[in-house]
């Protein structure tokens, strides 16, 4: 449609007979295009390339890594199931990120309420300082949190790996449930305190309802924030505690095993599973 | 959804003002408890902790740990490559990323929708994943070099793990997304009449994408390369994983003072330049960040 106009001057000049300058021009244009494609698809390529990888890998039968795989085969999940390390790692992870994504998600709502339709003071400091966690490079965070946390035992410790997951997770739920109160309609929740309710009712009937996909959004990416997160736990880890992320990473650094190419494979199907089913209820409710 | 708005605005307009206002905003008490949970979180597991690693670089009321990384030329290099590679990891996602977010903002949805696909299932793939696999990809006898020597161009197996080429690939790779992203978030918004308009006055196609459609884009652009590079200069993992002692970076330098040397004063303070430095870039670009913004369309 955006092509008709812009196309005239093309038959124009058909019509006054500059054949070749025509036939030139569309070769320009054509080869332009197909220059332009094959960049594109092959940054996609690069894009998703290592993504991929990991599956075949994963399902490799031979002990080095070879790719293709020359024969299929499950004993990578096998030993990665068996292995009472990769196990530990894997439930001490999956509390933390659970208990995290309970924390961040209370946390951060009531956070996002305060902000857009509280009264409060030093607003924008606080909303600053919250999207700090963010900005803040990860290892320097993870240097100071061992410091405070070493001498007070709270390395390799469900409790300490809490509060620092709560702090990196949190300001994804303020991001998401900010966006979800902005469009929000406040008269909605007027009419009802008009019609009686009161204030607690009134959020629990009215706005909860109205910005749930907001938290549900937000309580994903805190899920994924802390399940994820590799170098503050780097860092806070130890013996007696590791997460699955300082695992994976001293595997990676020390024995490259297909194993960790099965251990990557669940992590790539866990952020999927999560995330693509945020998109499509978010599609859903758009249509 | 509007009607009912419309009545409850009606029902409010008897009302006097300022129970309008009270309705629309809570109380003074009640948004101080709201906000009094992150505010706790932040000081214990944030403040505090950064404070306190700022003090410790400080110990002893010298300022003897920065005079050493001041004196010493391996760690001024160490700081001068890390904004090197910052720098051109941020042009690289550029120059790739940009025709992606053109082509995402200009495609019809299906198509489009597929290649919004390809940007996200890396976004959401664990940073640890994607380190392992530049990690198989790059080794001596991994994937890459398998494939050149059988196509016949290399002899033996190159050294392309632990070099500061294989930094800036796989972190190019991690940290394009946040390139495409707000650059699509503006195109999108581009009306195609503009373009239309200067092709109508007699503009080429080159002429009008350097003339409307870039300029209109720069907001985009410096939101996706603020975000990108200030997420470059602090990155450990990938750098830790892919590089090797002879592309050290910041992260990477503060990590070996931490767990190899023990040296954790001297590592207080490499962080606290990292820090400053960051904050102070972040700083400088809030404007074009406008953070919460440019983070949010990532997501």
């Amino acid at each position: 449609m955006s092509t008709d106009l812009a196309r005239l001057p093309n038959r124009l000049s058909l019509v006054r007979g500059h054949y070749a300058a025509a036939a030139f021009h569309v070769f320009a244009k054509a080869f332009g295009m197909i220059t332009l494609g094959v960049v594109i698809g092959c940054v996609l390529f690069f894009l998703l390339l290592p993504t991929l990888i990991v599956i075949p890998m994963s399902l490799s039968e031979t002990d080095y890594i070879e790719f293709p795989p020359s024969g299929l085969s499950l004993k990578w999940y096998r030993a990665y199931f068996s292995d009472a390390d990769w196990m530990a790692a894997t439930w001490f992870s999956l509390k933390i990120a659970l208990a995290t994504t309970a924390t961040a998600t209370v946390t951060g709502t009531m956070a996002a309420l305060a902000i857009v339709r509280g009264r409060l003071p030093f607003r924008s400091a606080l909303q600053a300082l919250a999207l700090g966690p963010m900005i803040v490079p990860h290892i320097v965070l993870g240097v100071a949190l061992y410091l405070v946390f070493s001498p007070l035992q709270l390395t390799g410790n469900f409790f300490g790996f809490l509060i620092a997951h709560t702090v990196l997770a949190t300001p994804y739920v303020i991001i998401t449930v900010t966006a979800a109160l902005q469009r929000f309609d406040p008269a909605l929740e007027l009419a009802a305190l008009n019609c009686g309710a009161n204030r607690l009712q009134a959020f629990v009937l009215v706005v909860l309802p109205n910005i749930a996909p907001g938290v549900a959004a937000g309580a994903v990416f805190a899920f994924l924030a802390s399940f994820d997160e590799a170098t503050v736990a780097f860092f806070i880890s130890d013996i007696g505690g590791k997460s699955i992320g300082r695992k994976m990473f001293e595997d990676i650094d020390f024995n490259l095993t297909p194993v960790i190419a099965a251990v990557s494979t669940v992590l790539v199907a866990v952020s999927l599973l999560l995330m693509g089913a945020i998109h499509l209820a978010n599609a859903q409710k758009r249509n | 959804m509007s009607g009912l708005s419309e009545v409850s605005q009606a029902v409010s307009a008897r009302q006097p003002r300022s129970t309008v206002a009270s309705a629309r905003f809570y109380s003074r008490g009640v948004s101080v408890c709201l906000a009094a949970p992150l505010v706790a979180a932040l000081v214990i597991g944030f403040v505090y902790p950064v404070t306190r690693l700022v003090a410790l670089s400080f110990s002893g009321g010298s300022l003897e740990h920065y005079r050493r990384l001041v004196a010493e030329p391996l760690y001024l290099g160490v700081l001068a490559s890390t904004v090197k590679v910052a720098f051109i990891v941020t042009i690289a996602s550029l120059l790739l990323g940009f025709p992606v977010a053109y082509l995402m903002a200009r495609l019809r949805h299906g198509v489009a929708m597929v290649v919004a696909a390809c940007v996200f299932i890396p976004l959401w793939t664990s940073v640890l994943v994607r380190s392992y696999a530049w990690v198989v990809l790059l080794q001596r006898n991994g994937i890459v070099n398998g494939l050149l020597a059988d196509v016949g161009i290399t002899d033996g197996p190159l050294k392309l793990i632990y070099t500061e080429g294989a930094v800036i690939v796989a972190m190019t790779h991690v940290l394009m997304p946040f390139m495409i992203l707000p650059i699509y978030s503006t195109l999108r918004t581009l009306p195609p009449d503009y373009i239309r308009a200067a092709r109508n006055l007699g503009a080429g196609a080159c002429r009008a994408f350097i003339s409307v459609t870039l300029p209109l884009s720069l907001p985009g652009i410096f939101a996706g390369s603020v975000l990108c590079f200030v997420l470059a200069l602090g990155f450990y993992i990938t750098p830790a994983l892919v590089g090797g002692p002879g592309s050290m970076l910041m992260a990477t330098l503060i990590g070996q003072q931490t767990t190899v040397l023990l040296d954790w004063p001297f590592a207080a303070a490499l962080s606290t330049v990292l820090l400053a430095v960051t904050l102070i870039f972040v700083f400088l670009f809030r404007k074009t960040l406008s953070l919460s913004k440019g983070l949010h369309s990532v997501h």
